[in-house]
């Protein structure tokens, strides 16, 4: 089918493509889903449909009335997708975003009409979302969807990526993906966990805790709700660190196979890379994992041109995860 | 086993502002203890009163979460790298 209605019909149902030539052994397939075709560019426009649908199931909004707005926070993907949303149905999108993201991220919030309202770059997304949380307080009648927190965000994936994964891999052993909301590791993760028993969930997560200055004491820290509802760490069987050298690194790797992918992507095949290699060599496995979103985005950080030094102090001062 | 722990910025007021500490353990819950035993005012950061980790501290053996290696039981091994980082709202893949 190549005939749309509206790009919001373009969101899901994206291609996996064989990367096992990146597999450090010959007994484990891995296979990429690339998210970025999604019509935003990334894995979370199936977010962001998500959210807003079931808002206006609940009528919580309504198409068409003037005056609606949304508040949410975002270091990029989730603020990107929502504008576009937003646009096509008419309600206006304030984004809490910390300072410190790329360039391209903040260009597209402003692409679909998005406004911007900044948070401390060395507070990191928790910034973002103390912010965001103070500013829908004080006012009510703005729409916060709150991303980290709506059952919304993993029913999507639930939905709909996981049906995908299965669909598409149904030798699928290991789900491999990154945290952040933890959205797609808690919803992909349930459905396989339900459909597929005995596959084995790995979250990939920067070492952003490293990063981010404006803790006082751990008290300051942060789960995300939709995490602890899912019962995440039953959830997850593994969580592991991909620092940025090797995240970088392995986005330079994908591009062997043709796929330039964002900088998250490459942490991501980091830690399938990491996952294969502790399987046993007797031990057939495929493992799938999540290409978020695609390079474009990050080409101001020089990941693909400059020195692999220098963008690896770049990419310690910005969220690109 | 000589282990090199990575102490947070967020805990190193009650180190004297120390990022590294080497210790001898042989789980996670002796690293933790040796912490606590020459810097006392990080116990209470690290534990909650039930003796269990604090929810939004994560522990790492080499970048491994801890959480899913068996907690505090988990082994360390000579030359291991334990890193303690508080858990913080990630970015926006997930």
């Amino acid at each position: 089918m190549t005939r749309h209605e509206s790009v919001l019909e373009l969101i899901g149902n994206t291609p996996i493509v064989n990367v096992s030539a990146l597999s450090p052994k010959p007994n484990v397939k891995i296979w990429a889903k690339l998210e970025g075709r999604n019509p935003a560019g990334s894995v979370k426009d199936r977010v962001a449909i998500s959210l807003v649908e079931e808002a206006e199931r609940e009528g919580l909004l309504v198409p068409g009335r003037p005056g609606q707005t949304l508040i949410e926070p975002s270091s990029g993907n989730t603020g990107i997708a929502l504008a576009m949303v937003c646009q096509l149905r008419g309600y206006h999108l304030k984004v809490v975003l910390p300072a410190n993201v790329s360039p391209e991220r903040r260009q597209l919030l402003e692409v679909w009409g998005a406004e911007i309202i900044d948070s401390l770059g060395s507070e990191g997304s928790n910034g973002a979302v103390r912010l965001c949380q103070k500013l829908a307080a004080e006012n009510p009648d703005w729409v916060f969807l709150y991303q980290y927190a709506n059952a919304a965000n993993p029913l999507a994936h639930y939905r709909t990526t996981g049906p995908e994964i299965l669909n598409d891999v149904p030798e699928i052993t290991h789900f491999v993906a990154g945290l952040g909301t933890s959205g797609t590791l808690m919803g992909v993760g349930r459905y396989l966990k339900e459909h597929k028993p005995g596959t084995q969930i790995w979250a990939i997560e920067p070492p952003s805790g490293e990063m981010v200055d404006g803790l006082r004491n751990l008290d300051d820290g942060y789960v995300p709700p939709i995490f602890t509802d899912n019962h995440g760490s039953e959830m997850l069987d593994r969580k592991v660190i991909v620092r940025p050298q090797e995240s970088i690194e392995w986005t330079r790797r994908m591009v062997e196979l043709g796929l330039f992918v964002g900088i998250s992507s490459g942490a991501i095949m980091c830690g399938a890379v990491r996952c294969a290699a502790q399987i046993p060599d007797d031990v057939e496995a495929t493992i799938v994992t999540i290409a978020c979103d695609d390079g474009w985005k990050y080409l101001s950080t020089g990941a693909w041109t400059d020195d692999i030094e220098t963008v690896v102090e770049r990419a310690k001062k910005i969220i690109y995860f | 086993m000589a282990v090199k722990v990575r102490i947070p910025t967020v805990l190193r007021s009650a180190t004297g502002g120390r990022a590294t500490m080497d210790v001898t353990a042989t789980t996670v819950g002796e690293v933790l203890a040796a912490i606590s035993s020459e810097y006392p005012n990080v116990q209470e950061q690290l534990f909650n009163t039930d003796g269990s980790l604090h929810r939004f501290l994560n522990v790492y053996i080499n970048d491994d979460d801890v959480r899913y290696l068996g907690g505090v039981t988990a082994a360390v091994a000579d030359g291991d790298e334990v890193t303690l980082l508080p858990a913080v709202a990630g970015g926006a893949t997930a």
